[in-house]
């Protein structure tokens, strides 16, 4: 202990002694009282919120990064909820965190940094929805023409509320029902969205009536006043409305996303009146025109039809006229009758008198006819003859006749004639020549094959007493050897000489002159 | 001619199908009775439209919630 307290001299014998605990709360306080409010603009890293609600989330540029906490309450307060990537200006205060010797700030608001930056969330947001198909055409509904209730959706004081009911009441008075909510500032888009799910909720015709068409509306303000019609709950509300929906959020020039929603967009709240409901005047002036054009039409039509038919009936003739014309045509042929019949007398008179009855023209025609006859009785026995002839070659043409027969006779013959001239000898001689010369092939075969050739090579074949000698022994005890040359045998007596190594052998040599035989095959093969 | 009970239809529903009555009325094409009938239909059409109009009643109530949000009953509105 001595050592140490040498080691630390003068400096640490005056200065306070902090325990951990009380630099911790010494710093916060400096740090807290030194940065109670301030505005910190950066990029929001991470972000995440605990079960317990509250928010944790990174702020950060291109060199330090500075936590950032929302405690639950403070987070449903802020009016633009953090989000990766968005570039902030977050308003609090600087604190620290004894447990992990950590600093950083409490968020108590958020704003997007820049109108630019809000924009880009913005488009960033539309996109995301329109993705998802809200936007789409095919899920507006048709405003209806004449809506019986008419839901307001706006704030109950105010502008927006007195220009609306003062255009309804201009065009067409209206039961309206207006659902007061705050347009602007923390909890309105919550609190639009439950108007607009609130109204569908009613039922059609119920003691609270539901409306049959509704109207979303707030005056012209900043792109931050109006931002709460930007929020997807805003958003969503009015897509899933069942009711159709037009929405005035601002000026003509503010578009906000529940406008991409609505079945309908007006540019200010007077217009959403005027696309609500007709002019009362105009339809009364129209169906009074109808009612007009049609008692006009069907007095007209009636006019037409009586006409028609005054026409109709002075067209038609008087019954005298009728009859008069076919009267006066039975008088004239009256009159003329009796002339008629007997010009017609007169005139076949003359006819008759042209052509009298004579017996001349009956006796010509019987002439033709009796020369008709006659030159038919005298064909009629050529034309038998000629039948029977006729029959008389056909029965000819059936004849059997011999020429016919020797002809085919003759064909035969020459058919053996033929085959007898194939039949010649050669036929045999030219195979047994072949067989011939086959068998003096073989034999030649034979010959070279045989020791006879061998002897024209100057071999000669010893015999003694018709057995083949072999060896000089045997030669030597023959009496007569036999020597047969290649053109004949000559005999020579043997005389002995030259014991060569065969005499020892000479009981063996008598065996083999034994099994030598036949000759001629021992030797050769 | 549809056969839809005039009283059940709403303003438009009676004023197209009356246009159409007065175009058929106009072309005059329609027999006697049928023009009789479709004019007696036309008089009915015309009284539906004009009792739709005469409806062009004013009100206006404020919705009042209940604790759970949802609306309760009406008020007046003070503007």
């Amino acid at each position: 202990m001595d050592l140490f307290e040498d080691d630390t001299p003068g400096t640490g014998a005056n200065a306070h002694e902090f325990t951990v605990s009380e630099i911790s709360g010494a710093v916060k306080k400096t740090i807290e009282s030194e940065f109670g409010y301030v505005r910190v603009r950066g990029e929001v890293g991470r972000v995440t919120v605990a079960r317990t609600g509250h928010m944790y989330f990174d702020l950060k540029d291109d060199r330090a990064v500075l936590s950032a906490v929302s405690w639950k309450g403070q987070v449903a307060k802020l009016a633009h909820r953090p989000e990766e990537g968005m570039e902030v200006i977050a308003t609090g205060r600087m604190t620290t965190f004894g447990p992990q010797s950590r600093y950083q700030l409490n968020v108590e608001e958020v704003v997007p940094a820049g109108a630019g930056a809000l924009m880009a969330m913005l488009e960033k947001r539309r996109q995301a929805l329109a993705a998802e198909g809200l936007f789409d055409e095919g899920r507006k509904r048709p405003i209806p023409f004449l809506p019986e209730i008419i839901g307001v959706v706006t704030s109950p004081t105010g502008a927006v509320i007195r220009d609306i009911l003062h255009r309804l009441r201009d065009r067409f008075p209206r039961k309206v029902l207006v659902w007061p909510v705050a347009v602007q500032g923390k909890g309105s888009a919550e609190q639009v969205a439950a108007a607009i799910r609130g109204f569908n909720a009613l039922t059609p015709g119920g003691a609270l009536p539901r409306p049959d068409l509704l109207i979303v509306a707030r005056g012209g303000g900043s792109i931050e006043d109006l931002w709460g019609f930007n929020e997807e709950i805003v958003v969503r509300a009015a897509a899933e409305s069942r009711i159709p929906l037009i929405s005035a959020v601002g000026h003509e020039t503010d578009t906000t996303l529940i406008d991409h929603a609505a079945d309908r967009r007006a540019p200010t709240p007077t217009a959403a009146a005027e696309m609500a409901v007709p002019v009362r005047a105009e339809l009364l002036a129209d169906l009074a025109q109808l009612g007009a054009r049609m008692a006009q039409s069907q007095r007209g039509g009636l006019d037409r039809r009586a006409e028609r038919l005054r026409d109709l009936a002075r067209a038609l003739p008087r019954p005298e006229a009728l009859l008069a014309s076919p009267a006066q045509r039975l008088d004239s042929l009256d009159t003329r009758l009796p002339g008629a019949l007997r010009a017609a007398i007169a005139k076949k008179r003359i006819e008759l008198s042209d052509h009298p009855l004579r017996p001349g023209l009956a006796a010509r025609a019987v002439e033709r006819a009796r020369d008709r006859l006659a030159g038919s009785t005298a064909r009629l026995p050529g034309a038998h003859r000629a039948g029977l002839s006729q029959k008389r070659l056909r029965l000819e043409g059936l004849r059997l006749r011999p020429a016919a027969l020797q002809t085919a006779l003759r064909q035969e013959r020459r058919n053996l004639d033929r085959l007898a001239e194939r039949l010649r000898p050669d036929l045999v001689t030219t195979r047994i020549d072949r067989q011939r010369e086959r068998l003096d092939a073989l034999e030649r075969l034979r010959g070279t094959l045989g020791y006879e050739a061998t002897l024209a090579r100057g071999y000669a074949v010893v015999r003694a007493e018709g057995a083949l000698v072999t060896d000089a022994a045997t030669a030597r005890e023959a009496k007569l050897l036999e020597v047969q040359f290649a053109d004949g045998r000559v005999e020579a007596v043997p005389t002995g000489g030259g014991a060569g190594p065969a005499t020892p052998a000479k009981p063996k040599k008598q065996k083999k002159q034994e099994t030598a035989a036949p000759p001629e095959q021992g030797t050769l093969l | 001619m549809s056969d839809r009970p005039v009283e059940e239809m709403s303003f438009e529903e009676a004023i197209r199908e009356l246009e159409t009555v007065v175009g058929k009325l106009e072309r005059g094409d329609v027999a006697l009775d049928d023009s009789i009938a479709l004019y007696e239909r036309g008089a009915a059409l015309k009284a539906r439209c004009e009792k739709k109009l005469a409806e062009a009643e004013e009100k206006v109530a404020k919705i009042t919630q209940g604790p759970d949000g949802q609306a309760q009953g009406t008020a007046p509105l003070d503007g």
